[in-house]
């Protein structure tokens, strides 16, 4: 459930973020470290659900687009990104840009909110 | 540990994101940021426009001055109903951004010498080079005396005050696909840049000489003035010129005098090298395309079908994406439109209106000249005339190079105009000289002004009217009205030249070698409803010898389209749209027809092998057209190009400096006479000398071993072999158009090349309900996302045409034909 939410959390933020766009591409970071800040987790499940959420967006985005477009655009710039004539491979590697910032920021923000318990108990002493 | 991990996580994150907002090096290119690049959000997928896209919408700017109605149909053509001028071209400028903003200002960069603000210091040579040439500073002076007409000035602002409407509604992830692939953003735009956009135009159709009068004066100094005038001629025997010939030309008005030491001060070998090459660095100077050109003509009723005048133009420049050409419709209480403009300038640049219609090709006069001036010293503050030191301007270019320091340099401007080449910038042609570039299309003008009036022109008097404004380039402005004229002019400012002035690098020391004068305008060459029943031009020559003023080098005129054009017109009647397309789309090659007969006189086939028998069965048995799959059309120019290496390669690969290629004609029409004998001789040969003959039959041999591997790797059909493409004004090549199934070529009316050709096409009939046709290789949006980029390329490959919708006010919205509606209102 902790996953899902998380999962879930990670992606609506990311969309947030991504509709003020005179912000940097990347201000999702910020949202998916403090999602993993607040869901408790492993590490390893932070990162997956930040790595998910941003990845299902961005795929999901890429690929609605991509069809009502129907491909014309992705076919000119898959081979200038060197990924030869597949769309399919843009939305993805679209989705594992977004994932991989994304997880890396849970992570982070996971090791946070260790890290703040630590310096709380040091204090608590 | 705890804190390790901490930072390890945070490092880790912000390294990636770093190197994904990162443009890295790849050679002399860099990648875009790929995380802002990727992001479906922000970054390119914005871009990918619905294929069924609503292009409906109600915009609302206080600058507006009343109400506009945009029809828009399923070409994406825009028709715009304005009640004034003012907002007519706002509406413009705000749909020309709309579909064409990258380009528009690209284009603009470049002609400013700001390419290197976008691309870095990979421009940094074509930036000072339009900087040198003076082009901003023309732009200045052009806007400076347009501005004096209050109503010129008027229509300029509101183009920008349009586009500018355009940009500030941008949102970020709404600007156009090439800046965020580059990585930057658009700037205002400015009544300033239309007029460096027309210097671009300029530049591209009178420009030529930045490289030709270097090339030709290195021909004239290595060949020697005799064999020089004999390798490039000026007589063209097979000319047929734009005025028929025998029409009487007034006495000249103005008559120019060689100076007295011409012969060896400017006809002699002067070929002194001030620098060695190896002293600077060379690179390629920006050279207008040789073929740029371009076929119009005009039918009167007395030869048509309908009893109605039919005018054509297809313009031939570089085929690119987004296109040159915006096809739209401007219509205002006072004037209704239809026709190619140019995103970047107000108005219609080629098309018709409710009584008249009008094209343009390129004149292809020398208004641009090469002094050789002498400076007092390095600081090129003073320099030498008839004695005298005389004070040159000094203006200050700074170029901001993306990535880099800036480049600060001081241009000084002469009598003559900018110093173009020098000491500090050199092109090896120029052999360290240091010349000053003399060019019309840096004086005060109003040019502009000729397209706002044609597009209100009524009939031939306002035509006359309207291009009297025209300075450069220099153009054949042809026309024909439903009141049933019609007519051509050559029309510009023209310098009165002597004899092959400016031909060569001129003195530029010495007053008595600057421009004497200017040809009175009323001695343009023109004509009005001959008696032939049409008016053509294909930018050769536009009068014979009898034509009282030099008009240049004939190098700058080609001969052969000219000649098929007024050859079918002339056996044409009751002409219809329909054979006019199929005129304009014809791929016969008269050059080829000329040509090949005295080719295969001197082949004798005795002692041919069975593949020089196979190749030469081709050409013989060719329609001499340069269809899509004609094999003969590849056999012929193959073995042509191998025959004019054969005879003159050998002498041109002595000189140290590049020489231009002899046309075509030169040799032809030599071969012809019987006087082709001249460098015919191989002179790497010893104790042999080679007539046209043996020159024949190497061509041959050599073309047939070049035939031999093109069949192999299935070239050998004309369209495959030239292979006709679009190339996006990036070269990216995943935006480009590749590998079209097109016929023509050069000296075919179809003028398709590899990457040069008609890029519009147009037939109107002036009927009592105006018919008119049109096609260009591209599409009315310039973004590579959307359906409409490349939408006409295919058709017009095949060489069909759209009907033009050529609305009315009162029946537009109601039309079948319209899809989407814009609406234009200030509050």
């Amino acid at each position: 459930m902790k996953f899902l939410v998380s999962v879930l959390l990670t992606a609506y933020l990311g969309y947030v973020m991504g509709v003020y766009t005179h912000l940097p591409w990347w201000s999702f970071a910020i949202t998916s470290a403090l999602v993993a800040l607040s869901v408790k987790q492993s590490p390893f499940s932070s990162f997956i659900a930040g790595f998910l959420g941003m990845f299902l967006l961005w795929f999901m985005l890429a690929l609605i687009k991509d069809t009502a477009n129907q491909h014309i655009l992705s076919q000119r710039v898959a081979p200038l990104l060197k990924m030869g004539s597949s769309s399919m491979l843009l939305v993805f590697v679209t989705g594992l840009v977004g994932g991989l910032v994304s997880g890396f920021a849970a992570i982070f923000g996971y090791q946070l909110s260790k890290s703040a318990k630590a310096i709380l108990s040091i204090n608590l002493e | 540990m705890r804190f390790v991990y901490l930072s390890l996580s945070l490092f880790c994150t912000i390294a990636l994101i770093w190197a994904l907002n990162t443009r890295w090096s790849t050679g002399t290119t860099k990648t875009p940021r790929l995380g802002y690049f990727l992001s479906p959000q922000q970054g390119f997928w914005q871009n990918a426009e619905s294929a069924s896209a609503d292009f409906n919408a109600q915009i609302k700017s206080p600058e507006l001055k009343g109400k506009v109605d945009v029809y828009v149909d399923g070409r994406l053509v825009p028709h715009v109903f304005a009640e004034n001028d003012f907002d007519a071209y706002f509406v413009q400028g705000f749909l020309h951004a709309k579909f064409r903003l990258w380009q528009m200002e690209f284009q603009t960069h470049v002609a400013a010498g700001r390419l290197s603000e976008v691309i870095g210091k990979e421009g940094l040579n074509t930036d000072r080079f339009f900087r040198r040439l003076g082009m901003v500073y023309g732009a200045e002076q052009a806007m400076a005396a347009t501005d004096m007409d209050s109503a010129m000035k008027n229509s300029v602002n509101a183009y920008a005050a349009g586009v500018n409407a355009y940009i500030h509604s941008l949102q970020p992830e709404n600007i156009p696909f090439e800046y965020k692939l580059l990585d930057y953003e658009p700037e205002n735009w400015t009544p300033l840049k239309t007029y460096l956009f027309l210097m671009f135009m300029s530049f591209d159709l009178s420009g030529r000489d930045v490289n030709t009068d270097l090339q030709m004066t290195n021909a004239k100094n290595y060949f020697g003035w005799d064999n020089f005038k004999q390798l490039y001629p000026n007589v063209q025997d097979s000319l047929d010129p734009i005025i028929p010939r025998g029409t009487a030309f007034a006495k000249a008005g103005f008559k120019p005098q060689t100076p007295a030491d011409a012969a060896q001060r400017y006809f002699g070998r002067n070929d002194t090298i001030v620098q060695k090459a190896s002293a600077y660095q060379p690179f390629a100077v920006p050279t207008p395309d040789a073929g740029n050109g371009s076929n119009n003509w005009a039918v009167s009723g007395s030869k048509t079908k309908s009893k109605s005048p039919i005018l054509c133009n297809d313009p031939h420049l570089g085929l690119n994406l987004p296109s040159l050409w915006f096809e739209m419709q401007i219509s205002t209480p006072s004037h209704n439109t239809y026709g190619a403009s140019f995103p970047g300038a107000p108005a219609v640049v080629i098309g018709f209106n409710d009584s008249i219609a009008w094209g343009v090709t390129n004149a292809g006069r020398d208004v641009m000249d090469l002094y050789n001036v002498r400076f007092k010293d390095e600081l090129k503050k003073e320099y030498l005339m008839n004695g005298n030191w005389i004070l040159s301007e000094q203006r200050q270019e700074v170029i901001q190079v993306r990535d880099g320091a800036n480049l600060s340099e001081v241009v000084p401007i002469t009598q003559y105009g900018p110093v173009l080449y020098d000491n500090e910038f050199n092109n090896p042609d120029a052999r360290g000289l240091t010349l000053a570039v003399k060019w019309t299309a840096n004086t005060p003008n109003s040019g502009i002004k000729a397209f706002y009036l044609l597009n209100r022109a009524k009939n031939y008097d306002d035509y006359a009217t309207a291009i009297r404004n025209w300075t450069c380039p220099g153009q054949n402005f042809v026309f024909a009205s439903k009141s049933g004229d019609i007519a051509i002019k050559q029309q510009g400012t023209f310098v009165a030249k002597w004899k092959n002035q400016g031909d060569f690098i001129m003195p530029g020391t010495d007053s008595v070698y600057q421009w004497q004068g200017m040809i009175p305008m009323d001695e343009n060459p023109m004509i009005k409803n001959p008696a032939r029943g049409f008016v053509s031009s294909a930018n050769q020559k536009p009068t014979d010898s009898t034509y009282p003023y030099y008009l240049g080098s004939a190098h700058h005129f080609p001969l052969y389209r000219g000649i098929v054009i007024n050859k079918k017109l002339t056996a044409m009647n009751d002409i219809t749209p329909d054979d006019m397309k199929k005129m304009q789309t014809n791929n016969y090659n008269v050059f080829a027809e000329m040509a090949r007969p005295v080719l295969l006189k001197y082949i004798d086939k005795n002692g041919l092998t069975p593949n020089e028998k196979k190749y030469l069965a081709l050409l013989e048995t060719w329609n001499l057209k340069g269809d899509p799959q004609e094999k003969g059309a590849t056999v012929f120019r193959c073995i042509w190009d191998s025959l004019e290496t054969a005879v003159w390669g050998d002498e041109m690969a002595g000189s140290k400096f590049k020489l231009p290629e002899p046309d075509s004609y030169s040799l032809l029409e030599r071969m012809l006479k019987g006087t082709a004998d001249l460098m015919a001789d191989d002179i790497t040969t010893k104790g042999k000398t080679e007539t046209i003959q043996d020159d024949v039959i190497t061509a041959l041999r050599k073309a047939c071993k070049a035939l031999v591997l093109l069949e192999q790797s299935d070239q050998l059909e004309w369209a495959k072999n030239k292979d006709t493409y679009i190339q996006h004004l990036l070269k990216i090549p995943a935006l480009n158009r590749l590998h079209l199934p097109i016929g023509g070529g050069e000296d075919m009316i179809n003028a398709s090349k590899s990457n040069h050709g008609p890029g519009w096409r147009m037939v109107v009939q002036l009927s009592a309900e105006t018919e008119a046709y049109c096609i260009y290789p591209g599409g009315q949006s310039g973004n590579p996302g959307s359906i409409y980029y490349d939408t006409f390329v295919n058709s017009w490959a095949e060489g069909t045409y759209y009907k033009a919708l050529f609305l009315k006010k009162e029946s537009a919205a109601s039309n079948d034909q319209v899809k989407w509606h814009i609406t234009f209102a200030n509050n």
